[in-house]
């Protein structure tokens, strides 16, 4: 290799097999206490609905399954390692009290059904979330029933049709713009609605007069990324709100940017009627490989009435208790509560930062986001130069000419010790390199990383191949997708001999 | 603050390094209207010491050292201690969802395991890698019949977990997707001629639980014959995942919607819990959620990969068959290792333990009060009709530290004062004698008057 790789992380290179590669009959690592109650006959319990066999589940020792997981678990890059600058996904510090306080006895082990009197607790734990969350976004109500991003603007669209349709109209369709992410149409699709592309302008932003020109009175809402998925804060997001609230729609925001926002201005004051927020990227619970999440939805007094059930309530005594009476509820999102355990984590991220240190984080990640644009701005091509708030979109127009693809050069960073970026979203942005490096990295390592993509820039001149080849540090080289997909293995099978 | 590792310096010199005079330059797009000039009313910032004691005195206030007859969707079994060591390794707990493949290996085997270790237990041929929860993925399941089979009317049991049809309900409701539903009998199973009546030919899929809310073992075979002489599909939810090890999987079943709960994941209030969608190979296409699939690199080695993303929403957008993105993938991986840990010969076993359990409970239950559902197999659950209310039994018992069955009257009014009871490998002989003894206690004595009935359970 021609340039030296400062920060390569080294994965264990070994191979570690599939746990049913290593399982021999006998082997175990389990056991349970004696049974104090008679044994049972199984068969003259169950008849027919007796199962005699569980086929290839396996059969390994406790130390066996120690090694397998920890070697599996570093061919991962973690937060924990390094830079991880994954645009619109948040990826900040997981504080460890937060998983010290999610098993807390009483916490970690509390039955959904338990009677309230004894469920004090976690009810004050739900509550004190939603006054924080409540003051954080300026809205008027929540509910911490859903379980993650998606299903929070699923919970929030319902809120928005069951809302119309109390005005005797659900409306047909619902406005997104172009640099939406795609669970925003999805969304939409499932509510019921048709979903009209809007298109963005020059800067970036929502082009007001083409609002202006599509809204009517079959748009129930618009769903407004905001600061948008290139970064971009909505400036004439007050004009937005008064054309849709002139027709009587609603502006709901997906709250996944939050991180620029929290502690500095508030969706409530800019005219939001309802938003989720992700308490996974915001929030700092674990993003864990992929959840669970976390999508609160908090919505003004006018669509209160319409929140999932059940919503927590001080009663006349003064304790917490569940209120299941909501006549124009939604209905229920999900079984129980939602994702508890990632309320007791945010809650204990809230507390730990509190209002200096919730305004300064937002503060970090702002800085942090101009910090590279500034560093970057001369190598890569910056398609929309309006200011970014906590992330920063690139393209890949001048590597391209070199036949480099935003892809390459995110494989080519995985050499260089960084987790890449998010490649090709915004869809609005071709061979977009979308850069969010919230606030929990300090100055060194973004150097670093600002270091590192000016070398990648270099060497797309002068040796494009290697990046083409990229990454060559890894357990594995680039995977054949196309054959994945074509032919699907997607369990492991006994070999038939 | 401590999470943030800026100092006064750093920050000077990046703000010059930008060319802003101050940090409120970064903030100018917001119009200033908008922006906020005070604190936010939050509580203050806590040390960790604070934070672990508040959380602490949460503890408490929740009741702990119960003994607890719930189950009802959420079990508790014990869950071995190495799923929490691994699943707090960095690399699990703070990596995101594996779309770079190559340094994600890790996530992307221990997904490909979990899809075959759930493929194995249901008896389908495809899992996908989670869903939010058993709720979520029952509805999901079946606007997932409604797709294969292009019709658009599910008939769900009565015996679903009653939240369970509220979250179908939900979703249901925009879809056009009708529900009709089919009861029980007094053996506590689906009635058969309640769901040949309510199947039609727009029947897209009867939907069922095994063992049903009530712990009843379902006929699926039966079910399944009715449902595929109709066109319809038979989609099966579980939600007591341990009942796995010992009765037989749902192989009659088009759809398998799980909550995997019970597989070392704690009962936690209520989440984060486990879904998943488990099918038949040729319906993996109208599979929501995401799949890891085995490849190969450029030089012929094995890897795993996320595959067949053209259904989900970031390529299909609102065509996706779900906008499902974020999934439950640490608690997959708590399940993952806890079906490792039981393995082929464990899981039976203590399936076992929670069938003798809950027999010895039923019997004792049984020689004081009615026992209902008698007439077919059952798992760890079961209903006991009191003459007395369960709430003012379980009132009681609480004040021995003991949580009793959920009473059933806000769900099944018809039941009268019936409650569903659970019992797992870890409730005791001990606590199952003396809450049998209390019970019989008031069933013994002459039904009091309407007083004030304290309301302990919802």
């Amino acid at each position: 290799m021609k340039h030296p790789t400062p920060k390569a992380t080294r994965h264990v290179n070994q191979n570690e097999g599939l746990i049913f590669e290593k399982s021999s009959a006998g082997k175990a690592a389990w056991k349970l206490p004696p049974l104090d109650v008679p044994e049972v006959d199984t068969a003259k319990l169950l008849g027919n609905a007796e199962r005699k066999d569980l086929g290839v589940m396996p059969e390994v020792s406790e130390i066996e399954i120690i090694r397998h997981f920890t070697r599996l678990s570093t061919w991962n890059y973690a937060i924990d390692l390094g830079m991880y600058p994954l645009g619109s996904c948040t990826m900040k510090y997981n504080p460890r009290v937060n998983e010290v306080v999610a098993r807390l006895e009483g916490i970690a082990n509390g039955h959904p059904y338990q009677p309230e009197k004894i469920s004090q607790g976690a009810l004050r734990i739900i509550k004190t979330l939603s006054d924080c969350l409540i003051e954080i976004t300026g809205m008027d109500a929540i509910t911490l029933q859903p379980a993650a991003g998606a299903h929070g603007e699923l919970t929030g669209l319902l809120i928005a049709r069951a809302y119309h349709e109390s005005k005797g109209n659900p409306r047909k369709k619902v406005l997104i713009p172009d640099s939406a992410h795609g669970t925003n149409p999805a969304t939409a699709a499932m509510v019921g609605y048709a979903v009209e592309n809007l298109k963005s302008n020059s800067r970036g932003m929502v082009e007001v007069s083409a609002l202006e020109a599509q809204m009517n009175d079959d748009v129930a809402a618009l769903m407004l990324t905001n600061p948008n998925t290139l970064g971009v804060f909505e400036q004439e997001i007050h004009k937005i709100a008064q054309i849709l609230h002139a027709k009587g729609g609603l502006l709901y925001m997906d709250g996944a940017n939050m991180n620029a926002l929290v502690g500095k201005v508030r969706p409530g004051d800019f005219g939001v009627d309802v938003m989720h927020l992700n308490l996974h990227k915001t929030f700092s619970t674990p993003h864990g490989g992929g959840g669970p999440g976390s999508g609160p939805v908090a919505v003004k007094c006018a669509l209160e009435p319409f929140l999932p059930t059940p919503v927590v309530i001080t009663k006349n005594d003064g304790t917490l208790g569940f209120d299941y009476n909501r006549p124009q509820s939604v209905g229920r999102v999900r079984s129980f509560y939602g994702n508890f355990g990632m309320f007791v984590r945010a809650l204990a991220y809230i507390l730990a930062n509190g209002p200096d240190g919730l305004r300064q984080t937002t503060e970090d990640a702002v800085l942090n986001a101009n910090y590279i644009r500034k560093g970057l701005e001369d190598v890569y091509d910056l398609p929309y130069s309006t200011p970014s708030m906590h992330e920063v979109v690139f393209s890949d127009k001048l590597q391209a000419k070199k036949g480099v693809r935003t892809m390459d050069i995110a494989k080519r960073l995985i050499d260089y010790g960084f987790h890449p970026y998010t490649t090709a979203f915004p869809l609005i942005v071709p061979g977009a390199l979308m850069i969010e490096p919230t606030e929990s990295e300090d100055k060194a390592e973004m150097d670093l990383f600002v270091d590192a993509m000016k070398s990648i820039a270099q060497e797309v001149e002068e040796d494009p191949q290697t990046v083409l080849d990229a990454p060559l540090t890894t357990r594995v080289s680039r995977l054949d997708e196309t054959a994945a997909a074509r032919k699907p293995i997607l369990r492991w099978k006994p070999q038939t001999s | 603050m401590r999470y943030l590792p800026k100092s006064p310096a750093d920050r000077e010199a990046m703000l010059k390094a930008i060319g802003a005079r101050s940090i409120d330059d970064l903030f100018a797009p917001i119009p200033a209207e908008y922006r906020l000039s005070r604190d936010l009313k939050v509580p203050r910032q806590m040390a960790e010491s604070e934070i672990v004691d508040w959380f602490k005195q949460r503890s408490q206030e929740n009741g702990i050292e119960y003994a607890s007859f719930l189950g009802a969707g959420a079990y508790m079994h014990y869950r071995p201690v190495i799923i929490d060591s691994l699943i707090s390794r960095g690399e699990f707990l703070t990596a995101y969802t594996p779309y770079q493949a190559e340094i994600s290996q890790g996530t992307l085997q221990a997904i490909f395991e979990f899809q075959t270790m759930i493929c194995e237990l249901t008896d389908m041929e495809v899992a996908n890698a989670s869903m939010y929860d058993g709720s979520t993925a029952a509805a999901e399941a079946a606007m997932m019949a409604v797709r294969v089979t292009g019709r658009s009317s599910v008939v769900v049991a009565k015996s679903l977990h009653p939240e369970y049809r509220e979250v179908l309900a939900t979703y249901a409701h925009h879809q056009g997707m009708p529900l009709a539903s089919a009861g029980f009998t007094d053996t506590g199973r689906l009635d058969l001629k309640q769901l040949e009546k309510a199947i039609g030919p727009d029947t897209a899929c009867v939907l069922i639980q095994s063992p049903n809310f009530f712990g009843t073992i379902e006929d699926v075979a039966a079910m399944a014959e009715i449902a595929h002489k109709n066109g319809s599909l038979l989609v099966v939810s579980i939600a007591e995942a341990v009942s796995l090890g010992i009765v037989e999987p749902p192989r009659d079943a088009d759809i398998v919607a799980m909550e995997a709960q019970s597989f070392g994941v704690p009962v936690g209030f209520g989440g984060p819990y486990c879904g998943v969608i488990a099918t038949k190979e040729k319906f993996v296409r109208q599979m929501p959620g995401r799949l890891a699939g085995q490849t190969t690199d450029r030089n012929g080695k094995r890897g795993f990969v996320l595959t067949l993303a053209t259904r989900e929403q970031h390529i299909r957008r609102e065509k996706a068959t779900s906008n499902i993105c974020t999934n439950q993938a640490l608690v997959a991986l708590m399940v993952n290792i806890f079906m490792t840990v039981y393995g082929k010969v464990g899981l039976k076993e203590l399936a076992k333990q929670n069938l003798a359990k809950a027999a010895y409970a039923t019997d004792q239950f049984g020689k004081h009060a009615r026992v209902l559902f008698t007439g077919a197999p059952r798992f760890n659950e079961f209903v006991v009709q009191t003459s007395e209310d369960p709430y003012v039994i379980n009132s009681r018992l609480l004040g021995h530290k003991i949580v009793g069955g959920l009473p059933l009257k806000k769900f099944y009014p018809e039941l009268g004062n019936a409650a569903l009871w659970c019992c797992t490998e870890m409730t005791t002989r001990t606590s199952i004698d003396t809450a049998v003894g209390m019970l019989a206690e008031s069933e013994a004595e002459e039904p009091r008057g309407d007083h004030a009935v304290e309301e302990v359970v919802r």
